[in-house]
């Protein structure tokens, strides 16, 4: 799926919805840094994938700007988030929930677990419409049914009164879609939403998003580890390795021309239905652990380009268009010419 | 749901049945003749033989119990051998004593043990957590009789607040009856508050970290909300199996409990019956409280299958 369908890159960079500009989190005891420096923005009307192997933090970085994050496991180091211009404190918990569901939503991996067996899933709509609107009970019912006819469930009035365990995988998923949207969010921040469901169901929902974004105008953060999701979808991408951004930029750049020795091997993992037949080619090592570390860049211990100087926190390369590579030895192809 | 309903009826016959065969040989085998113990000092063998002709304890095991079983079906449990008096009537003066404490022990229970766990569960590993579960251990290890005693020489003796013992008929006196009642029920309720706290907190724990709370969460409702309607609303299932076994033992009756507080319950009946080899009392009791238990039970299935939407169809 990977190569051409990609998107075009807008000219010109909009003024970013969310910006987050440092976000460092730590956990345990010996205060590991979870998330080292995260770096992210989306503009309204954009969708920006951020894509990572599992574990590397893509989750807890949106957890933590929705202020979702269990108490007492994660620390917040260093925070400077703006969105929609203004500082979003993740100190403030009555900001932090007013916020979500209303400007922030989200819809997570699990459409199975994700909505409460116990109540019909027209309550469970309703309930969010009521969270955040004065609205009487038949106000915020008829909000639900809209919002159901709008992600494409048949006969809504009377899937109202489903339980979840009714309906199939993409249908909650639906229903979980139909939720975060019921107050005309614009931000709409979707954790890995088609890894638990068919492959079929999977681009069913990638589109629904897509066509209720541009009904919107929504921005998007979509976490996924599917690089055939990305390009699907993708305006911007920010690769994510070990809690830090090593790499993002438009999704045209980012899979033309990678330039952190990471993205390359996560785009050559990939395999093509065109061209020569080639061996697929892994990523070696595995993601290091809090213990195993390493300083500098998290990267080293398993790039193949990695030098002494790689211990030492690396730079940040700014190539235009937004295109930001965290690399000592970026551009790469003017220091592969060189060795 | 009503054939469900049905259902679990008609597995409840083979329990009651195999109860009232236990029952009936536990009694059979027991050391102990209450023929002697009604006879009196002098043992005189002509009415010691009349005695267990009228019973007719003369039968094979096997016939006594099925005319006791017969028996038991028309409503007649047997004269209690020591008062003479009908064990359907006995029973049915103790019941409703029993029910009432039974019932206000439960409230205090459950008053008491599911904040207490919710709380302790949503402030885990805090100290609000440690003095809920120290105050739960403590409900658990202390005595009944012990903490009857000191509430009666506290409230009742030095402040006067309450009677220290007694009991009022509540169709009599509704207000009095609950009064006096209050007390005995406090005792037995706490320690089922002990347990119930710990149920509580440990099904409110598992919820907690479920994706469906995270997604409330995400909506934007109110952490009160949260915690009140979307998580207890499914830590409700193990709770109301919980409550109503600890009801079913409740009606079983608070032997120290009421003997404390003089409370003419189930308690002292079956004391009272076993001193005295009171054969058809202590069988007529156990039947009762076996139903009563199978009945609880059926409550607490039909109460899950309402809780769980998924059960239903």
């Amino acid at each position: 799926m990977a190569g051409k369908l990609v998107h075009q890159a807008p000219d010109t960079e909009p003024a970013p919805l969310l910006d987050v500009r440092e976000l460092t989190l730590s956990f345990g005891k010996d205060r590991t840094n979870l998330l080292q420096g995260v770096r992210y923005s989306v503009a309204a009307g954009e969708t920006l994938c951020i894509v990572g192997e599992s574990g590397c933090g893509k989750s807890v970085s949106s957890l933590a700007i929705m202020g979702l994050l269990p108490a007492g496991v994660a620390r917040i180091e260093a925070a400077d988030i703006r969105f929609q211009g203004k500082p979003h404190d993740l100190g403030d918990q009555a900001v932090l929930r007013r916020r979500r569901g209303s400007e922030i939503a989200m819809i997570f991996q699990e459409p199975m677990t994700s909505l409460n067996p116990a109540f019909r899933v027209g309550d469970q709509i309703a309930e969010a419409v009521k969270a955040h609107r004065d609205v009487s009970d038949a106000d915020a019912r008829s909000r639900a049914v809209e919002m159901l006819r709008r992600v494409g469930i048949p006969a809504p009035e009377s899937r109202m009164r489903e339980y979840p365990h009714q309906l199939s995988g993409g249908m909650r998923q639906r229903v979980m879609i139909a939720m975060a949207l019921a107050n005309d969010p614009a931000l709409l921040i979707a954790d890995e939403p088609t890894t638990a469901l068919d492959v079929t169901i999977q681009s069913q929902i990638l589109d629904l998003i897509r066509e209720l974004q541009s009904e919107t105008g929504m921005g998007t953060i979509m976490i996924t580890h599917d690089l055939g999701v990305v390009a699907e979808i993708a305006d911007r991408v920010a690769v994510m390795y070990a809690g830090t951004i090593v790499e993002s930029g438009s999704a045209a750049r980012i899979f033309d021309d990678p330039q952190h020795p990471y993205t390359i091997g996560l785009m050559s993992s990939v395999p093509k239905l065109t061209g020569p037949r080639e061996r697929l080619s892994t990523v070696p090592g595995t993601v290091p652990t809090a213990e195993t570390m390493p300083p500098g860049c998290r990267f080293s211990t398993r790039c193949p380009f990695a030098q002494d100087i790689c211990a030492e926190t690396p730079p940040e390369r700014d190539f235009g268009d937004g295109h930001r590579v965290l690399c000592h030895f970026a551009p790469l192809d003017e220091h592969l010419e060189l060795a | 749901m009503l054939s469900f309903i049905l259902r679990r009826l008609l597995i409840a016959i083979p329990t009651i049945i195999l109860i009232s065969i236990f029952v009936f040989s536990l009694q059979k085998f027991l050391p102990g003749d209450p023929v002697l113990a009604m006879a009196g000092e002098e043992r005189d063998p002509e009415t010691i033989a009349f005695l267990r002709e009228k019973y007719n304890l003369n039968d094979p095991i096997p016939v006594q119990y099925l005319s006791w079983v017969g028996n038991a079906l028309t409503g007649d449990l047997g004269i209690s051998l020591r008062t003479n008096q009908p064990v359907l009537e006995l029973i049915g003066q103790k019941l409703p004593v029993t029910i009432q404490l039974a019932t206000m022990s439960m409230i205090f229970a459950l008053l008491i043990g599911i904040p207490a766990g919710i709380l302790s569960a949503i402030r885990k590993g805090t100290i609000t957590d440690y003095v809920a579960n120290i105050v739960a251990l403590s409900g658990l290890s202390i005595p009944n009789f012990w903490l009857g005693i000191m509430l009666i020489l506290l409230v009742s003796v030095k402040w006067q607040l309450l009677p220290a013992s007694g009991y009022v008929p509540f169709d009599q006196d509704p207000l009095r009856s609950i009064q006096v009642m209050i007390m005995p029920a406090f005792v037995l309720g706490t320690a089922l508050a002990a347990t119930l706290m710990r149920h509580t907190r440990s099904a409110m724990l598992t919820v907690l970290t479920s994706d469906y709370v995270r997604t409330a969460r995400a909506k934007g409702l109110t952490e009160r909300r949260v915690i009140l309607h979307h998580a207890f609303r499914n830590a409700l299932t193990p709770i109301v199996t919980l409550s109503a076994l600890l009801f079913g033992e409740l009606i079983a009756g608070a032997v120290l409990t009421e003997q404390i507080f003089t409370v003419p319950g189930f308690g002292k009946l079956v004391v009272d019956a076993v001193f005295n080899r009171d054969y058809a009392v202590v069988q007529g009791i156990v039947l009762v409280t076996a139903v009563g238990f199978i009945v609880m039970n059926l409550l607490a299935d039909i109460a899950y299958v309402l809780l769980n939407p998924r059960l239903r169809s």
